[in-house]
């Protein structure tokens, strides 16, 4: 793919990742989140920053399978844009949920598990998306995919915090728990080479 | 207000004695003869299947509540309806499957006069009344509901409920083709809830078949329902079809899915936190700030003193 291209390609992907954001937005404005519309916004926040989490994650398995080195140039995005829903969870949950009562918040934080696990989630997110910079690559060096690494502990934890908040019906977090799974699994090493016809080289 | 008290305007001072009195007269008889009709038209099972049909009652003076209701669109979409789906958006599209009529209720356990009853006959000797109450979910938030039913207390003392009627117990339909959710195992079906006999007994305690002015909706337990402002929202079960008196305290289904998380007084309290939610404030729905959550949800006066010397820390 050409460069000019590609960086069509990339600004059309940068435009899809806001579009969540942007319904939601749309939803308070026309009143179109329903009865609860500070729990729709808490809720829907929160999946689609497990979202954007497993498509951060599935980049490296798509340029495997497809033997397409493209596919990396567009990590950095995904993965501040995971950062970017996660904060947004964050602020709707203390502005909106608890509108700034900070006693019920520290309440959460220590009594309440799925919350303790949640705020791990996103401060083990600050470093990684403080990190993402080129200049940040290049002075943490060996150390940085060391620190980037993380992603996997804060995948785990972040399905598992979903997982407690449900209150009974736990087949959602299932489905997530499930592709998780798919998706740590191809971090494995093959003990064997499957050919890929159509991956040049393979 | 949205609802003038009876008390702010007395008739009689703007009425001649006689004609006041005549026409209170017409009035009740017309009430009679409307209440009946509205039970004949209450069985319409065209009608009933969807709600929305007036009822005929009365306005019950001292249950009256002096805050803004809840919308009549927010009370009938946003239901936790478990036998349909989790989510709370889902009953008002699904419950069409419900069908509330014919209804009956089994009678069992402790009491002189057990039996299968038709719902028409559970009603009909019984004039119905509007009250409006507090509803506070487990989950923090709120709604008001003018609700139209009877004391659970005058329908219960008809069925004769002997002394070792220590406990009612309430169970919702099985059905899996009406309730298609109880196919799944998310509770342990069929969804059950207690009461003490004082409880039951209390003034407070409504049997709801309308909200509104309009019978029950089915996504919000067609066609009767417990109503007990004081506890939170999951111990008033829907689509009642089995009443049991009995000598031991019942097991809920929530009590089953988590007996760490749910107990069988399920009094609100804000002083006593929840595992999953902080129970000392509460979101009106239609509010976007947050209220302080009262005691007994507002109605400690009425009922404070049937926990009197418990700890409700422990018996939560
Ligand atoms: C990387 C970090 C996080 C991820 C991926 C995440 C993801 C999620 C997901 C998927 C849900 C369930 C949404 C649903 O039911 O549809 C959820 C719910 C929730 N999250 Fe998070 N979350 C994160 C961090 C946090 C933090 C830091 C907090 C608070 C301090 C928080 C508070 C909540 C709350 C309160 C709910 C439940 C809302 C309700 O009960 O309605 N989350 N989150």
């Amino acid at each position: 793919m050409s460069h000019r291209s590609f960086s069509f390609y990339k600004r059309m992907v940068f435009i899809l990742c806001l579009l969540p954001a942007l319904l939601l937005l749309e939803g308070v404005l026309n009143d179109r989140l329903g009865s609860n519309p500070i729990e729709a916004l808490v809720r829907q926040s929160g999946d689609w920053t497990l979202r954007f989490l497993f498509i951060t994650l599935s980049i490296s398995p798509l340029r495997k399978l497809t033997g397409q080195s493209y596919w990396i140039r567009l990590r950095r995005m995904l993965g501040l844009y995971t950062f970017f829903y996660a904060s947004l969870h964050v602020s709707l949950y203390i502005g909106l949920d608890k509108f700034l009562y900070w006693d019920e918040i520290v309440e959460d934080i220590f009594e309440r598990p799925f919350i303790t696990i949640g705020l791990l989630s996103f401060l083990l997110l600050i470093p990684l998306a403080v990190t993402s910079t080129q200049k940040m690559i290049r002075r943490l060096g060996k150390n940085w995919l060391r620190l980037h690494r993380m992603i996997y502990l804060i995948s785990i934890t972040a399905v598992l915090h979903f997982y407690m908040m449900v209150k009974a019906d736990t087949q959602e977090p299932w489905i997530y728990i499930f592709i998780l799974t798919l998706l740590l699994a191809f971090r494995l090493p093959l003990p064997i080479k499957i050919p890929l016809p159509w991956r040049k080289g393979s | 207000m949205l609802i003038k008290r009876p008390s702010d305007i007395a008739s009689s001072e703007i009425t001649s004695e006689a004609v006041y009195k005549d026409r209170r007269r017409f009035l009740q008889q017309m009430i009679g003869l409307s209440v009946a009709a509205s039970l004949g038209g209450y069985l319409s099972p065209v009608q009933a299947a969807y709600g929305g049909k007036p009822l005929t009652y009365s306005k019950a003076k001292e249950f009256q509540l002096d805050e803004k209701l809840t919308p009549y669109k927010d009370v009938t979409s946003y239901n936790n309806f478990y036998e349909f789906s989790t989510s709370k958006q889902a009953p008002a599209r699904m419950a069409h499957t419900l069908k509330p009529t014919p209804w009956n209720i089994s009678v069992e356990g402790a009491c002189a006069k057990p039996g299968n009853y038709a719902l028409e006959d559970l009603l009909k000797p019984q004039a119905l009344e509007e009250r409006i109450y507090r509803l506070r979910c487990v989950e923090g938030w709120s709604m008001a509901i003018p609700w139209v039913g009877l004391p659970l207390a005058s329908m219960l003392k008809r069925f004769e409920p002997t002394s070792d009627a220590k406990y009612v117990l309430f169970e919702t339909l099985y059905d899996t083709e009406q309730f298609p959710n109880q196919r799944g195992r998310v509770l342990d079906w069929p969804y059950v809830e207690g009461l003490t006999i004082a409880e039951a007994m209390n003034p407070l305690t409504l049997m709801a078949v309308g909200l509104y002015g309009e019978v029950l909706p089915n996504q919000n337990g067609a066609p009767m329902r417990l109503v007990v402002p004081w506890k939170y929202g999951f111990k008033s079960i829907k689509s009642i079809a089995k009443i049991r008196f009995v000598e031991k305290m019942p097991t809920s289904s929530w009590m089953k899915a988590s007996s760490r998380e749910y107990g069988f007084y399920a009094n609100v309290n804000p002083q006593v936190s929840h595992p999953r939610w902080s129970q000392k404030r509460e979101r009106r729905i239609g509010e976007w700030g947050r209220r302080e959550t009262l005691m007994f949800n507002g109605y400690a006066e009425q009922v404070a003193h049937l926990y009197s010397g418990m700890d409700l820390k422990k018996n939560f």
